[in-house]
């Protein structure tokens, strides 16, 4: 490990500094508008090509000039695609925009880049202080964040390393290379950084172990294997602002004296991959890092695309994956940190926890100790999804509570239904009712009421979601993701499976509920990796805060949701269903639908898929469609017999 | 890429210019055992899918038995061993997709289709794969077409998506009939 010598490289990076700021610089004074677009997967996928091809086109066609910037993602899913319009000339700050589809971007440009009109009701918010708009950091959704991870994520453009350097990118690299070693470790021990793959082991403490290993080489290993079906933090991390990311990874080499860094990315997401590709040869290229005496000090970065293997998240099972075998955990210790890829010793942390580095080394680890909770200090970045009106990413200071999250940052839940429960940590973690809303995110008081912090993924539920069918649907998950080693996990995972299955079929026996508790604590104590020793939790925290619904489903044969499809029946309420409508005949896909003798509507129980088309295709004011569970409640219409 | 029009049109290359080509890929990595599945992922995306024959060119490169190939390769849900449709269908099945009823947008594919989960069609124009989780929960349910992220989805949706793919069909292949001088 030879840093260049000192004084030689702050100048050389001084000049990249410069050169960054001055690029910067002369983008601020061209009088052009610029216009940012979230282009990061969710962005895309609602839009966001598109919209841009109706800027360019609509700039086009009034002949006017304005830069487009793609940016990466901010986290505000709900109001995706998202536009930011910087237009100085107009006297207007910075405005945000959501849900810019092509036809908006199009009024956009002809009011209010060519007529100076910026179209108020469309928009969300300034983002700078000014007399004339709010600010969207007046709003609960941007106000209650605090974003040390994301901070620049959806601001910046992704693709280009000036853009980072300009906002003070790299500097904490350079920093921390005229540090030694150990008082990098020491910093951020005392920051008191657990890390955020879900465990929440002491980051400090392992790069210590690290440093103090013996081996001929050794790896540093960013971990994006994000399997979690409903968490992408990650992905969104290193798609809109991957420099920090491998800033963070290369801060961590140097300090545990490691030569080559890769880049564990799931294939799934082919935009993320790309992008810490590119980032990796742009950083190359200025020579910050690389082989030999080519950066500023010696480091290999490399990416991998993982192959779709939820376990391949745990560390051992990930470096199986490296060294190109199934992805099966082994036995700990020994620690990757003192024998793991290829048998030397090799650092394996998740993205958040990297992209916080950089920043602890800048500020320093009292100024992060001082965010978030005692034991836990930091943010915590959620994908609040499922039943809340401002789904998203959400960067908090540990110690929110969940009812702070949920309700006033999120906006709580649409459609006036009532809150039930939230899902916490995906396949592994657990269910929390109301009663537990008053509790504090951070590592410990989460695993205290039975959910674990794990990725991150948070998933609301309403009162229509039937908590039975939820634990199936994550144990059927854990199931197919089992790599098959441990008995327990591999023959245990698939018993509750059935037993779950029986229950939201309707046939539930009595000694079910019993037999599952039993068998989840059995592969608890069974297994040897994290899959398996946290697969039982949907199952045990359901059990345990909802047991009277898997009652009503095994003694009532009843949904009390209304979510199990085989103890649910619709039907059409006749004193409502309007004569001569035909709304919900064309909705239903298997044509369960036929008109009564006195032309009405009648559906055909043996048909229905209980896809619930109808319900929605009924128009409201005669609201017709009924849903009944057990499926014995609907009354019987007869199908007039055709003559 | 040397398939001739007809081979690229039934989207099945010959068995000599699959080896050829495999054989090319292959001198791009050396023969260590982590480069299996950095070697499989490049085979993939390029045909796919995984034919068997490749699968035999993989194993010999590095010097392990096909039956090891063939075990990394089923571990890892991204590889597949039959050619997919030409409209691959992905239907997302994350937690938030489940919860808002994407395994009845799945069945409506799979009745629609008339193939379930991870069959093609006879034809070749359709595959259905359930996914899990391609992170835009905020779209719930969600299925891909094509690459083509479809959000919101419901059944009447489903039927529309199937509906523009074999009216397009139909137009191409009238457009055929009428090209003259075009032998059939």
């Amino acid at each position: 490990m030879n840093p260049a010598n000192r004084p030689e490289m702050t100048q050389r990076f001084e000049a990249i500094y410069n050169e960054a700021v001055a690029r910067k610089k002369a983008l601020n004074e061209s009088s052009q508008p610029m216009i940012y677009i979230g282009m990061a997967t969710c962005g895309l996928a609602a839009g966001a090509l598109e919209t841009r091809q109706s800027f360019e086109q609509t700039l086009l066609e009034e002949d006017l000039a304005a830069i487009i910037r793609p940016v990466g993602c901010i986290g505000h899913c709900y109001a995706e695609p998202v536009v930011i319009i910087d237009h100085p000339s107009s006297g207007f700050p910075p405005l945000f925009y959501q849900q810019v589809t092509p036809g908006k971007a199009k009024m956009l440009v002809k009011s209010f880049l060519a007529g100076g009109d910026p179209l108020f009701e469309h928009v969300l918010g300034a983002m700078k202080a000014n007399d004339m708009v709010p600010q969207v950091t007046d709003f609960p959704r941007f106000s209650q964040e605090e974003r040390i991870v994301m901070g620049k994520c959806g601001l910046i453009d992704p693709e280009d390393i000036y853009d980072y350097i300009a906002e003070g990118g790299y500097l904490s690299l350079i920093k921390a290379l005229t540090l030694s070693q150990d008082e990098i470790i020491k910093e951020i021990k005392n920051s008191g950084l657990r890390g955020r793959g879900g465990a929440g082991f002491l980051t400090g403490r392992k790069w210590g172990l690290a440093k103090d290993a013996q081996g001929l080489k050794k790896f540093v290993i960013c971990n994006a294997d994000e399997g979690d079906p409903g968490a992408y933090m990650d992905r969104t991390i290193l798609e809109s602002n991957p420099h920090q990311v491998l800033e963070g990874m290369a801060i961590c080499a140097y300090a545990v004296g490691a030569t080559e860094a890769i880049a564990y990315v799931r294939s799934e997401y082919p935009i993320a991959v790309k992008r810490v590709v590119t980032a990796i040869s742009q950083a190359e290229e200025l020579g910050l890092f690389g082989e030999g005496a080519q950066g500023f000090f010696d480091i290999k970065f490399s990416v991998f695309k993982g192959s779709g293997a939820f376990v391949c998240g745990e560390e051992t099972a990930l470096i199986q994956s490296l060294e190109g075998n199934r992805g099966m955990p082994r036995h700990r210790p020994p620690y990757p940190v003192q024998k793991g890829l290829n048998g030397h010793p090799t650092v394996i942390n998740n993205v958040k926890t990297l992209a916080s580095v950089p920043a602890i080394i800048n500020k320093g680890a009292q100024w992060y100790r001082d965010i978030g909770a005692r034991q836990s200090p930091g943010t915590a970045i959620f994908s609040v999804v499922g039943s809340v009106v401002h789904p998203g990413l959400v960067e908090i200071p540990m110690g929110v509570t969940l009812e702070t999250l949920i309700f006033d940052i999120c906006g709580g839940i649409p459609n006036k239904k009532g809150f039930k429960a939230v899902q916490i940590g995906g396949p592994s973690g657990g269910c929390l009712p109301a009663d537990f809303l008053a509790t504090p995110i951070d590592f410990d008081s989460l695993s205290g009421a039975g959910a674990m912090m794990g990725s991150g993924g948070m998933v609301v539920m309403d009162e229509d979601t039937c908590m039975v069918n939820v634990a199936r649907y994550f144990v059927d998950f854990t199931q197919k993701e089992s790599c098959g080693k441990c008995t327990f996990c591999r023959i245990g995972t698939r018993h509750l499976l059935d037993i779950l299955d029986r229950i939201t079929k309707g046939e539930g026996r009595e000694g079910d509920l019993e037999q599952l508790e039993s068998l989840a604590l059995a592969i608890k104590a069974g297994s040897l990796c994290g899959l398996g020793k946290t697969a039982p939790n949907p199952i045990l925290t359901s059990l345990r805060y909802f047991r009277d619904e898997y009652e009503a489903h095994i003694m009532e044969k009843r949904c009390p949701a209304g979510m199990c499809r085989k103890l649910t029946a619709y039907y059409i309420d006749l004193d409502r269903c309007a004569r001569g409508c035909d709304a919900c005949v064309g909705s239903c896909p298997v044509e369960a639908i036929f008109t009564t003798k006195n032309r009405k509507k009648g559906i055909d129980q043996s048909l229905c898929v209980k896809c619930g088309e109808c319900m929605a295709a009924c128009p409201q004011q005669y609201d017709a469609v009924r849903k009944v569970s057990p499926p014995d409640k609907a009354p019987v219409i007869e199908r007039p017999v055709e003559e | 890429m040397n398939y001739s029009a007809s081979e690229e049109e039934a989207g099945l290359p010959d068995k000599i210019a699959l080896e050829r080509d495999v054989a090319a890929r292959l001198k791009g990595f050396d023969n260590h055992r982590r480069n299996l599945i950095p070697i499989l992922q490049d085979i993939q995306d390029h045909f796919l899918y995984l034919a068997p024959e490749a699968i035999l060119m993989v194993a010999e490169h590095i010097g392990i038995g096909a039956s090891e190939v063939y075990g990394v390769a089923t571990f890892y849900n991204q590889f597949r061993f039959h050619p997919p449709g030409r409209h691959p269908i992905k239907v997302c099945l994350g937690t938030a997709c489940h919860v808002r009823g994407g395994d009845i947008i799945l069945e409506n594919f799979e009745r629609k289709l008339g193939i379930s989960d991870g069959e093609t069609t006879t034809d070749r124009e359709f595959s259905i794969e359930r996914v899990a989780c391609v992170g835009c929960c905020a779209l719930a349910p969600v299925a891909v077409v094509d690459e083509n992220i479809q959000g919101h989805m419901a059944p009447s949706k489903v039927e529309g998506i199937v509906l523009g793919y074999k009216i397009e069909r139909d137009r191409i292949d009238r457009e055929r009939e009428n090209e003259p001088g075009e032998p059939a």
